[in-house]
């Protein structure tokens, strides 16, 4: 494509930060922020070790614990030995190789995809890698943002690149406008349900139209969030001024006259007015309902109102089928009204301030269902500490919420924060995947924080927009 | 680590698990990520499809005598499809699969394979389903993935297979263990670095 005409801002992003076309005519890309955790990055050290390298480029990998750290008793040695030894290993390996690390008791911990945006580290026009999938999050901001496995975060480490093959990008608009109780979350949902939990392959899905420029960072960072779940590995938002008051006075944002300087290189990256897309896609905005998964995977989903799909419905009845043995429910019925016995508002797709204010409102002055343990963890200790200042800790405590500390908790069954037996959780998390939960047997129902606050307090799942 | 091998053919008996969007939390359990190293990796492919509460085991391919030593792993749509977690390959690695053969991968479940050395290769889904069928019905016949001539023979029979063009290139010629080649460009990776503004803090 010829130079400085008709260029997203993946091409764009993605010319800057080329260092070579490799003999396997991968493109070696410089990946401008690393952010690594305890959990996929041990052995890529060891591998590291084991062929004498150093780590090319320490200042620019940020470390932090969130997928293992348990949320209610957080004293060392953590009672579960293996979790205790892989936090002491990520522990003596940002030591050894000199890297910036928030710990456990840092005020800067939590879950990475929420603490990069939150301290400014995520900037527009930047690439980034991170060994887990949700790193396409950081889209949000007009970053290309990559999830990699261990053998590419060895790579990043030894080189601050990686090897990587150019996707097309999909240009997605959501026209008009979300009427009230409708979320972002609802947002993605029905882009994955629409096009599907593979229909993202090969693409770059860049999100635009009415609603989403009209987004907060922290819907947008939810959207961007699961792009993966729709098969897409990179995500983003072109940024705008949204962005820009964003990340304006955050920690690793350059100030003053450095600040309009970023701000200028930010506006340079965005997606030309005439920008080629191979593929664009458009969804009506006020069509959007509030939306819940009903299957095993988050395309399996439907608006509140919906009665469940029938297999047949579906090009491949087989998966539809197993979702339905998993599930336990019937095809044709309602899923209005099934009852829930755990309720989690936390995530990265779910876990930052206006996704805490969203939960509390439903939540202040009413009373959980009783029998039901309902969990609300912040995605760091800076929203933590910035819900508490606003009284939403109270609010939910007294609704008898359980008021966690930062961590990835119920989103995925590696902490003490788990699902028993057959239980239903009602989740403002990503995944409804078999077993996701840590219990093979566990049910999951995505959604909104919102949704999931009054699933909480009726003990079933109700329609948000009755109870805002 | 000396040299990487090229990997040209992989050959072998054949075992399928069936379904599409089979995510990596079904490949492993996330409680195995709690591991340090992947060294027990080969112990836990579909741990909770293969064995109840109680650790007793249940019909499943991977726990079937006839298919143990296979190295050929059939299966459907948007394999390894969720979390980005290694630890699902060196799973099915460790087991003894060299090569997976299916109708579609999920973008960094291949990438990951490609690393470690293992192919993945992708045919229609109606050659799937005879795969599957001939695996079931046989499974001491050989099949031979050829990344030379992307064809995949068995019993007298050559069907031809996609792969993307640098992950054939990587496996072919020895270079699916990455670090080495891009580190060979560190010089070039600092002048890149040096011309992006926010890597010089936005310095004028």
């Amino acid at each position: 494509m010829a130079k400085g005409s008709r260029r997203t801002l993946y091409d764009k992003v993605w010319e800057s930060h080329t260092v070579d076309i490799l003999p396997t005519g991968q493109t070696q890309l410089f990946v401008g922020l690393h952010l690594i955790h305890e959990i996929t990055t041990a052995p890529a050290f060891d591998m590291l070790r084991e062929k004498g390298f150093d780590v090319a480029f320490p200042e620019r990998t940020f470390a932090t614990v969130d997928h293992i750290v348990p949320t209610d008793m957080r004293t060392r040695p953590f009672l579960d030995s293996q979790a205790e030894e892989l936090i002491q290993a990520l522990e003596k390996n940002v030591s050894e190789f000199g890297i910036e690390f928030f710990g456990l008791d840092s005020d800067k911990q939590g879950i990475v995809h929420v603490i990069g945006p939150q301290l400014g580290l995520t900037q527009p026009g930047m690439t980034l890698a991170c060994g887990d999938s949700h790193t396409s999050t950081h889209g949000a901001f007009g970053t290309l943002a990559f999830g990699i496995g261990t053998s590419q975060v060895r790579d990043v480490l030894a080189t601050q690149t990686l090897a990587m093959d150019k996707l097309k990008v999909r240009r997605i608009n959501v026209n008009g406008a979300l009427s009230q109780g409708v979320y972002a979350k609802d947002v993605i949902l029905n882009i994955i349900r629409r096009l599907g939990v593979a229909g993202g392959k090969g693409f770059a899905y860049e999100y635009g139209g009415a609603v989403v420029e009209k987004m907060s960072m922290e819907e947008r960072m939810t959207i961007c969030n699961m792009s993966i779940e729709g098969g897409a590995l990179v995500g983003y938002v072109n940024p705008d001024a949204t962005t820009f008051e964003f990340l304006k006075g955050r920690e690793f944002v350059p100030k003053g006259e450095g600040f309009d300087r970023a701000v200028a290189y930010w506006r340079s990256v965005t997606s030309d007015p005439d920008a080629r897309y191979d593929d664009v896609v458009n969804m009506d905005g006020a069509k959007v309902e509030p939306t819940v998964t009903w299957g095993i995977n988050p395309g399996q989903a439907v608006g509140i109102s919906e009665k469940l799909p029938l297999p047949e419905e579906f090009s491949d009845p087989e998966g539809a089928k197993k979702a339905y043995e998993h599930m336990g429910w019937r095809p044709g019925s309602a899923i209005l009204g099934t009852p829930i016995n755990v309720a989690f508002v936390g995530s990265c797709t779910n876990s930052r301030l206006s996704d805490l204010r969203a939960a509390a409102k439903i939540a202040k002055g009413k009373k959980v269902h009783p029998g039901i343990r309902a969990l609300v963890v912040p995605g760091s200790a800076g929203v933590k500490a910035l819900a508490e200042k606003e009284g939403l800790d109270k609010i939910f405590l007294e609704a008898g919420f359980e008021w966690r500390a930062a961590g990835c908790s119920m989103c995925l069954a590696m902490n003490p924060d788990k699902l028993q037996g057959r239980e239903i959780c009602a989740s403002s998390s990503n995944r409804n995947f078999v077993g996701r939960q840590g219990s093979p047997g566990g049910r999951t129902i995505l959604m909104s924080p919102a949704m999931v606050a009054a699933a909480a307090v009726n003990g079933k799942i109700v329609d948000v927009r009755e109870y805002s | 680590m000396g040299q990487v091998a090229k990997i040209t053919q992989v050959s072998g008996r054949a075992i399928s698990v069936r379904g599409n969007d089979i995510d990596t939390d079904r490949i492993i359990p996330a409680r195995y990520l709690k591991e340090s190293t992947f060294s027990r990796m080969g112990e836990y492919p579909f741990y909770d499809e293969r064995f109840d509460a109680a650790g007793k085991p249940k019909p499943h391919p991977f726990n079937d005598p006839k298919y143990q030593g296979a190295s050929i792993f059939f299966v459907n749509k948007n394999f390894g499809c969720g979390s980005s977690r290694e630890h699902a390959p060196q799973a099915l690695f460790r087991f003894g699969i060299h090569a997976i053969v299916g109708e579609s991968f999920a973008a960094i479940f291949a990438s990951n394979c490609v690393m470690m050395g293992v192919p993945t290769v992708t045919v229609a889904s109606s050659e799937i389903k005879e795969l599957m069928k001939v695996a079931e019905s046989d499974p001491q016949i050989i099949f031979a993935v050829d990344l030379q001539a992307k064809t995949l023979s068995y019993a007298g029979r050559k069907i031809p297979f996609d792969i993307p063009d640098s992950h054939r290139s990587a496996l072919i010629t020895g270079s699916w263990d990455s670090t080495s080649m891009l580190r060979a460009n560190l010089d070039k990776v600092k002048k890149v670095a040096a011309q992006l503004p926010y890597m010089t803090g936005f310095r004028g």
